[in-house]
């Protein structure tokens, strides 16, 4: 199976007084269909590697390839078309619009990749059945709760059919048994074949998910590798 | 290579540029309001300064057109060795006779002085003239009665005068009573009647008007003509202009004035004009503060939005795509207020001619230099904060507070 995203030897760090290495020589890659877990406690560079990963920040040193591409090399403009078409986004603050309705908000994540406006519609239609809230199409966000919410982010993140999910701290802002409804959908979807990275700082959401990356002071601590995969098993 | 070329970014449709761009205005009505307020304000200004002036224009140039174009003026000009010189006694008889002229009026300047009794100092004239006038005056300047009677065939030859508009106000007299009269060149003339205002000759509007039989009998007046009033037919006013001094006095064409009312009046109409530098400018100054109020407005607005823009970065928004989203937010706002100040200008501009009985004029270059003024305006306002707004790194832009 091919790797969809590679780390090798990355380093971050930030000019400050003194400077901060906020990720210390980290490589790893994540293969097309497996939902990992990046565990750390806070301040262990979690939300950094999230940042490279999604190409919203480049490393200090080191590569990072998203399906193959150096990031280093693109220009800011290819970077923002490769979020676009490669990558989709999941908040802990869902970050949805108020103004406009669940559809709006799912087809605006198609809004960037140059598809015509029925065509993101269709496709927002689309990936609102697969959260399973096809019903709640025409409804504003502030009428939906919290799991409503962050399930509407997480169609917005894969109507673009993206090579790879990234969701932060996707359970951040739910209670538990949400959180739990919210977990149970990323399975779904990951046997459903997308391929999907959780930040969290979680134990216990993190061991339901079949790999674990743990992280501490900038560094991988531990890896559960590949797991097999379930049509394996 | 191909692999990079798949990751050029996506153009925003215009539809799509303008649902983005107006988010700000959608969601907060008052703010944007209120910040589109000085831009409104300053276009508002200005167009109802160009409209009123237009509609003036109109006015004062309907007026000329209800009074006709077709009036020549003959006055006495100047002698060789710069005295005043004198028209023929037949002159207006001799104008009568040129084919195309249709009517002929004439009046005659006398020395007398005219006072609202004889109680006031001599020197106080008021700059008031007495003018011999003939029968047939009002009709030929476009003048009627405002109030009591014109001179007819008895009251010419007896102390009765007429006063002009200007002449009745400065005199203190606004209604005609029986008995009202008024101290001429040293006796008393009762006065008939009292004129509207001869927009084509206002040297009838302040001179006192008396018979020439009166003038003649009780102030020493010669009898000359010092102004001749001609209608010709419309199509000949040229023709009639060219021979008109050389009729009137064939011995010395060159001491005679002939003069065409109506384009004074037009050249006037056009003057006006120039009097609006200063009320443009106030308008051009409240658009540079409305601008610096939309600048204000955006900046905050970025500052407030970051998670918005990080998300649209995350979501594959280039720098370009949110520099034009908030420079097209800016240009919008701008355009509504510059929108909402025409509509207020051509109002304020309505509302004024209509109480003037104007037609209402909005000149195209009004309206058009309001919405263009309006645009730049947004555009210039706008560019700080949607540099600022690009320059934003997601990372930085999606960091919560």
């Amino acid at each position: 199976m091919s790797v969809v995203l590679e780390l090798d030897d990355v380093t971050k760090r930030y000019d400050a007084e003194p400077p901060v290495t906020a990720l210390a020589g980290v490589s790893f890659s994540v293969r097309e269909g497996e939902l990992v877990a990046i565990v750390g406690p806070s301040g262990s560079g979690k939300s950094t590697l999230l940042h490279l990963m999604g190409t919203l920040d480049l490393p200090s040193s080191g590569t990072v390839r998203i399906t193959g591409l150096d990031v280093a090399s693109l220009s800011d403009r290819e970077l923002s078309g490769l979020r676009a078409s490669r990558i989709g986004f999941v908040f802990q603050q869902f970050f949805l619009a108020e103004h406009a309705t669940v559809l709006e908000n799912v087809a605006d994540g198609l809004l960037y990749s140059g598809a015509e406006a029925s065509v993101r519609r269709a496709r927002a239609a689309e990936a609102l059945g697969r959260v399973g809230l096809a019903q709640r199409a025409g409804f504003r966000p502030t009428q939906l709760s919290g799991g409503e919410r962050q399930r509407v982010a997480i169609a917005r993140a894969l109507v673009g059919e993206p090579a790879i999910v990234l969701a932060d701290e996707p359970t951040g802002n739910l209670d538990s048994a949400t959180g739990i409804a919210i977990v149970a959908l990323l399975e779904a979807l990951h046997e459903a074949g997308v391929t999907i990275v959780v930040i969290t700082h979680d134990r216990d959401l993190a061991a339901r998910l079949p790999r674990r990356v743990e992280m501490l002071d900038g560094r991988i601590v531990a890896d559960t590798g590949l797991a097999p995969h379930p049509e394996v098993v | 290579m191909s692999e990079r070329a798949a990751l050029a970014p996506g153009r925003l449709r215009v539809t799509d540029l303008a649902r983005v761009a107006s988010i700000g205005v959608r969601t907060r009505r008052l703010r944007a309001a209120l910040s589109a307020l000085g831009i409104a304000i300053g276009v508002a200004a200005i167009v109802a300064v160009l409209g009123l002036s237009a509609s003036s224009q109109a006015g004062l140039l309907g007026e000329i057109d209800r009074l006709g174009t077709n009036l020549l003026t003959v006055t006495t000009g100047q002698t060789l060795f710069g005295q005043t010189a004198e028209l023929p006694l037949a002159s207006p008889a001799m104008i009568g006779r040129i084919g195309s002229v249709t009517q002929v009026a004439d009046t005659g300047s006398t020395n007398a002085s005219v006072y609202r009794s004889p109680l006031i100092p001599s020197a106080e004239t008021g700059a008031l003239a007495v003018q011999a006038a003939t029968l047939g005056l009002l009709p030929v300047v476009g003048a009627s009665v405002l109030h009591g009677a014109y001179l007819n065939g008895a009251t010419a030859t007896d102390p009765v005068a007429v006063l002009g508009a200007v002449a009745a106000q400065r005199l203190g007299i606004d209604r005609v009573y029986p008995g009202e009269r008024v101290w001429l060149g040293g006796q008393w003339f009762y006065v008939s009647g009292i004129l509207s205002s001869a927009v084509l000759a206002p040297d009838v509007d302040d001179s006192v008007l008396v018979g020439f039989a009166a003038a003649a009998r009780y102030l020493g007046f010669d009898g000359r003509p010092t102004t001749i009033y001609v209608r010709s037919q419309t199509a000949s006013v040229a023709a009639v202009q060219r021979v008109l001094a050389a009729t009137a006095n064939p011995e010395a064409p060159n001491e005679v004035d002939v003069s065409q009312p109506s384009d004074v009046l037009t050249a006037r109409a056009d003057a006006q004009g120039a009097l609006n530098g200063l009320f443009l400018g106030l308008g051009a100054v409240s658009l540079l503060v409305g601008a610096v109020g939309v600048a204000n407005i955006m900046l905050i607005s970025v500052l407030e939005r970051r998670s918005e823009i990080g998300l649209r970065r995350a979501l594959g928004a280039t720098r370009g795509h949110i520099r034009m989203q908030f420079l097209s937010e800016a240009v919008m706002l701008a355009l509504l207020g510059g929108a909402a100040g025409v509509a207020l200008g051509v109002l304020a501009t309505a509302i004024y001619a209509s109480t003037k009985g104007w037609a209402t004029v909005i000149p195209t270059i009004a309206w058009t230099g309001g919405i263009g003024a309006a645009l730049a305006i947004g555009a210039l306002a706008g560019l700080l904060p949607a540099i600022r707004a690009a320059r934003l790194s997601p990372t930085e832009a999606l960091r919560t507070l």
